[in-house]
């Protein structure tokens, strides 16, 4: 399997504070790759920078060979990397059913043209989509009465509906009523493997990590404090000490 | 409400307006001034869609009269003149556009409000070529060839500015139910997200101001034809402040809306003057008001509820 996005050596400071202190790592194709981490740790900021949202002071990223940094946020788009939001970032005043189809139109391009008739065409494809996440009941409701889980749904499923190779997601599940978490996941994640996308994602319920992550790299102070297979990263007593918050059995833990 | 039953009061306003100038003979002037107004406020709805408010389109309505009243010189027929004029807004609004999208809410405002009053100082200062504060006469004018003048060309005008507004109307229409207008719309909520589904939502409002100033341009043009002299008043910032009144006083809501605010407030101009002489102002002012505190979908929200009602 071949390596879909590439950062080396990422650096960016607010003031003093490093958010991105000399990050490395590779994502390959068809993978999903968990990010965890305390709050603060610079996840976001990663996801920003690679989305062209912020720009780094240091380093480059590659995303299928191909320097990316700098690039604006629509570039990266155009060459295959979406991603949803931490908050929900809906048109507020738009149908749930309105902010897919404009996701769709959007990926055709053909945005700047008065095609009513094409209209029809994205709107089924949105409705199709709204489907598979279970959004059905939800479609003609406006964007702004939604529950914080049903807009996370949304704010996802636009990124879907620009069909990338890489999509990714800010804490896709925070939010979401714990009773419903799994299966919603599980329905993502049968979207995302059915389109045969790659996927990044923040994520801050070790039960969603432990099922659905191909590896888990772990955020720490803007580095990447350890990275590999979910079962070794998470029964890490060092990781389980400072992200997932437990004290493992026999005590704490000497810092390595 | 449905396209179909817009389409229908649309075509019932364009008849009310000629059954009304047919029985009335001076509202012919009034109308047909109400109408060209209303195609300059069509432009400021859409951007409003964009949650952007212009006090400055009256730039590109004066530039469209005075284009007019200079081209009758060069060139008399008004099937030429007005899709020059418009057609030379629209290239001024291209211009001035790629500069002022990249700004939002005040400074879009103010920004637009200050390129006008520089034209506004141009049309006043160049005596030598605009006659100042005096403004300049039309020449003659013909229709296909045939000179307009009197009640002929009364009718003319008034048919040309029926032509533009239904023919602009439904343009805008279909354009803001499309996937662009939908964005347009968007960039008021959430501007970002537009560009993280690859969209430049500079583009998209550029597009909405450059047809904002052609429509304001047709407006101008049929403003000079109709009044016949052109003076700097078209590019005060009151002119700009009128348009964005009558926008609000008829409501965003529709494409109708325009036409009926510009309706209400010629209408309301010419019969609050003759009856309170001097305090019209103040009549439009609490009409104004009015509409912001109760019916802030002004009047064709007021009219999309009571469909709704019943
Ligand atoms: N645009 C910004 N300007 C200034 N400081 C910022 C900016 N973005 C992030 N930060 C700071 O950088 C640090 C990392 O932020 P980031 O949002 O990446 O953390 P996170 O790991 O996503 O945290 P959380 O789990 O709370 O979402 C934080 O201290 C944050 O306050
Ligand atoms: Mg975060």
């Amino acid at each position: 399997m071949s390596v879909l996005l590439s950062a080396r050596d990422l650096r960016l400071a607010f003031g003093g504070l490093k958010a991105a202190d000399g990050i490395d790592l590779d994502v390959e194709g068809g993978e999903f790759l968990a990010i965890i981490g305390p709050n603060g740790a610079g996840k976001t900021t990663f996801i920003n920078m690679t989305t062209g949202y912020l720009k780094p002071q240091g380093g480059s990223i590659r995303f299928d060979g191909q320097p990316i940094l700098g690039l604006s946020p629509r570039r990266i788009v155009a060459l295959g990397i979406a991603r949803s939001f931490q908050l929900p970032q809906l048109f507020t005043e738009h149908t749930v059913l309105q902010n897919v189809a404009l996701a769709v139109a959007a990926r055709e391009g053909r945005l700047s043209l008065m095609a009513p008739l094409l209209r029809r065409a994205f709107r089924d494809e949105a409705a199709e989509l709204i489907g598979r996440f279970g959004l059905s009941g939800v479609a003609e409701a406006r964007a702004d009465a939604l529950n914080e889980g049903t807009r996370k749904l949304v704010d996802i499923a636009m990124a879907v509906a620009l069909r990338p190779r890489l999509i990714m997601m800010d804490e896709p599940t925070s939010g979401v009523a714990a009773s419903e978490k799994m299966a919603i996941v599980e329905t993502l994640v049968r979207v995302l493997r059915g389109a045969g996308v790659t996927a990044v994602f923040v994520e801050h319920d070790m039960d969603v990590v432990g099922r659905f992550a191909d590896r888990v790299a772990v955020w720490g102070q803007g580095r990447i404090a350890a990275l590999g297979p979910p079962r070794e990263i998470l029964n890490d007593p060092e990781v389980q000490r400072t992200v997932i918050g437990i004290v493992p059995a026999g005590g704490v833990h000497a810092p390595a | 409400m449905s396209r179909r039953a817009e389409t229908l009061l649309a075509l019932a306003g364009a008849a009310l307006v000629v059954g009304l100038a047919y029985a009335v003979p001076w509202l012919r002037f009034v109308l047909t001034i109400a109408l060209a107004k209303g195609l300059a406020v069509l432009g400021i709805l859409l951007l409003l869609r964009a949650g952007q408010v212009s006090f400055g389109h009256a730039l590109y309505l004066a530039l469209a009269a005075y284009a007019v009243a200079f081209g009758t010189a060069v060139v008399p027929e008004a099937l030429l003149l007005v899709p020059a004029a418009g057609l030379l807004a629209g290239l001024v609004g291209l211009v001035i556009g790629l500069f002022v999208v990249r700004y939002r809410e005040i400074f879009f405002g103010m920004l637009n409000l200050a390129l006008s009053m520089v034209f506004y100082s141009v049309l006043e200062k160049f005596y030598a070529i605009t006659h100042g504060a005096d403004g300049i006469r039309l020449g003659p004018v013909t229709f296909l060839g045939l000179p307009l003048a009197g009640e002929t060309a009364e009718w003319t005008v008034l048919g040309l500015a029926l032509v533009l507004v239904l023919g602009f109307g439904a343009l805008v229409r279909v354009a803001l139910a499309s996937p662009w207008g939908e964005a347009l719309a968007g960039i008021k909520t959430r501007e970002t997200r537009l560009d993280f589904m690859g969209v430049s939502p500079r583009r998209v409002l550029l597009i909405a101001y450059v047809a904002s100033a052609v429509m304001a341009g047709c407006g101008g043009a049929l403003i000079a034809l109709t009044t016949r002299h052109v003076t700097p008043a078209l590019a005060y910032w009151t002119t700009s402040g009128e348009l964005v009144f009558i926008a609000i006083l008829g409501g965003a809501g529709s494409v109708l809306g325009p036409f009926l605010g510009a309706a209400a407030y010629e209408l309301t101009r010419v019969y609050a003057a003759a009856l309170v002489a001097n305090a019209w102002q103040a009549v439009l002012g609490i009409v104004l008001l009015c509409v912001i505190v109760f019916a802030p979908g002004g009047l064709w929200g007021l009219i999309a509820r009571r469909r709704r009602a019943a």
